[in-house]
């Protein structure tokens, strides 16, 4: 009984890691560019919370309702201002200026926050539970995280197939020249798509910040998690980043289990499992030759 | 008034000179073609119009506004359409989605999917297809579909025939002479110098980075061309 409610935390905890993931996947999808300081920019989003809870008292959901714009507006603006001027230039370029966001960001929080764990408090919601049969209970904050994290996923994915928008990042993707003669500006469109990204990365830093405590210097753990979450899950393959957070979510709960130390252990055995097994990923869609 | 206006165009790729002071109008309503050996510029040519390559801001002008120097997205949006060397055909997306991209910021006008299905039937029948699957004449109607969805005033085409089997160049063109019949305006790149003259009211040789020759085809003779087309 005990190992299946590891299991079920364990999926549960995978949709944290997909809303962890889903931006770096998005940003890698369309730009090719792995931002490292994705990890910061979600505990930035969990402080922003913070702030916007001390000075409009509104809780750490309603909270969203700023944090989520102001994430993407932020991202909007990293990428017009800093990232695009880095695109053309090889792959080191936007790594060097990623990671030296992220020192920036780390920085800036400590001198601002201080180090001290902070948490944000959501109230009754993050204890509450749902009992099932006999000892097995689920918290509703882990399920309402699970959902965000399939409703993100879902919506995404919606995006991308459905959507003018979506049509235009993944022309984008393919051909930054021809998607001009289609009328489109290819650097907004990647703004938009970093957008986009950021303001998943506002609502993992809200969940991320009610569920336990942070503070200025885990960003780069997430960031691994992320990182994970999404090449277990493989490239290019929404879906797949979900299925990577639960693979995720279950080895760190099944690695808790077996003693706390183990708990980022198992994820990295299993992470490393999936490169030597299936090294494109589990859900990759076959690489297309052009 | 012309529809595109060129004046003394100059293109530049880094210090290497590809255009030297090209002059060359379209009227409303005129099938234009351009001539050239490989390297005289007239792919160059197209690109510039389009802002794919730098030009002067006075040196293009399309319906009387200066487009010279604005950014591709703004000049294709005013109305003008090019059918890319290659086709460049999107291949993440499907053959309906590459043509409905080219519509991403249509004008209005007489094209649209339907339309695009009744003069390219095949294009129907392969629409959940992505676009490399496609044989290389269907990816060109495609590409001419996908410019066309944008109801443009002035319709560019880079070298459709280029890479094509001589049966389907055949083809490409009939349903090109059904657009071009319909008062499209056209400016089109073409190698095959029978074929361009053919289907032109006007031609323009390009030598080397400027125009050697320019008139109707009625008027000049074939010596006339072959010395203009190799400079001899």
């Amino acid at each position: 009984m005990d190992w299946m409610n590891a299991v079920i935390q364990g999926v549960l905890l995978g949709g944290l890691y997909a809303l962890f993931a889903a931006g770096l996947s998005l940003v890698f999808g369309i730009m090719r560019v792995v931002n490292l300081a994705h990890g910061d920019f979600i505990i930035l989003a969990a402080f922003l919370s913070v702030v916007v809870v001390g000075v409009t008292g509104l809780g750490p959901f309603l909270s969203l309702v700023i944090v989520v714009p102001l994430m993407g507006g932020l991202g909007y603006a990293v990428q017009r201002g800093l990232l695009a001027r880095t695109l053309d230039r090889g792959v080191l370029p936007p790594l060097l200026v990623t990671f030296g966001l992220s020192v920036i960001i780390q920085n800036l929080l400590l001198q601002i926050f201080s180090a001290d764990d902070r948490r944000l408090d959501a109230g009754g919601i993050s204890t509450a539970s749902i009992g099932i049969a006999g000892q097995l209970a689920i918290g509703w904050f882990p399920v309402v995280v699970f959902l965000a994290g399939v409703l993100a996923i879902a919506g995404l994915q919606i995006l991308f197939t459905r959507t003018a928008l979506g049509r235009a990042f993944r022309a984008t993707a393919d051909d930054q020249e021809t998607v001009r003669l289609m009328g489109i500006d290819n650097r907004h469109t990647y703004g938009l798509a970093v957008a986009i990204a950021f303001g998943i990365v506002a609502l993992a830093g809200v969940c991320l910040g009610i569920r336990t405590t942070f503070s200025p210097d885990i960003g780069p753990g997430r960031l691994l998690v992320a990182f994970e979450t999404v090449v277990i899950g493989g490239l290019g393959s929404l879906w797949g980043t979900l299925m990577g957070g639960v693979i995720l979510g279950i080895a760190h709960t099944i690695g808790a289990k077996l003693d706390p130390a183990y708990r980022e252990l198992t994820g990295h055995l299993v992470f490393l499992l999936v490169l030597l097994a299936r090294p494109q990923g589990l859900f990759a869609k076959p690489v297309r030759e052009t | 008034m012309s529809l595109l206006s060129v004046h003394e165009l100059t293109a530049f790729y880094g210090d290497f000179q590809a255009l030297f002071g090209v002059t060359l109008d379209v009227e409303p309503g005129e099938v234009v073609a351009i001539i050239g050996a490989n390297g005289a510029g007239k792919s160059t040519f197209l690109r510039s119009v389009v802002g794919l390559c730098a030009s002067a801001a006075k040196a293009a002008l399309f319906d009387g506004r200066p487009i010279g120097g604005r950014p591709t997205h703004e000049i294709v949006t005013l109305g003008i359409a090019l059918v890319p060397e290659g086709r460049r055909i999107f291949p993440s997306l499907t053959v309906e989605e590459n043509l409905l991209i080219g519509g991403h910021r249509a004008r209005p006008g007489p094209w649209s999917l339907a339309r695009v299905y009744d003069l390219f039937p095949m294009l129907y029948e392969r629409r959940a297809m992505s676009g490399p699957a496609l044989s290389g004449g269907q990816q060109q109607m495609l590409a001419i579909g996908r410019a066309l969805m944008a109801n443009p005033r002035l319709l560019l085409l880079d070298e459709v025939s280029l890479g094509l089997a001589p049966i389907v160049v055949n083809d490409v063109y009939t349903r090109l002479s059904t657009i071009v019949g319909e008062g499209t305006t056209t400016l089109f790149v073409e190698q095959d110098v029978g074929r361009a003259l053919s289907v032109c009211h006007r031609v323009y040789c390009f030598q080397e980075g400027r125009i050697a020759l320019a008139g109707s085809p009625r008027d000049l003779t074939r010596a006339q061309i072959a010395a203009a087309y190799f400079g001899v």
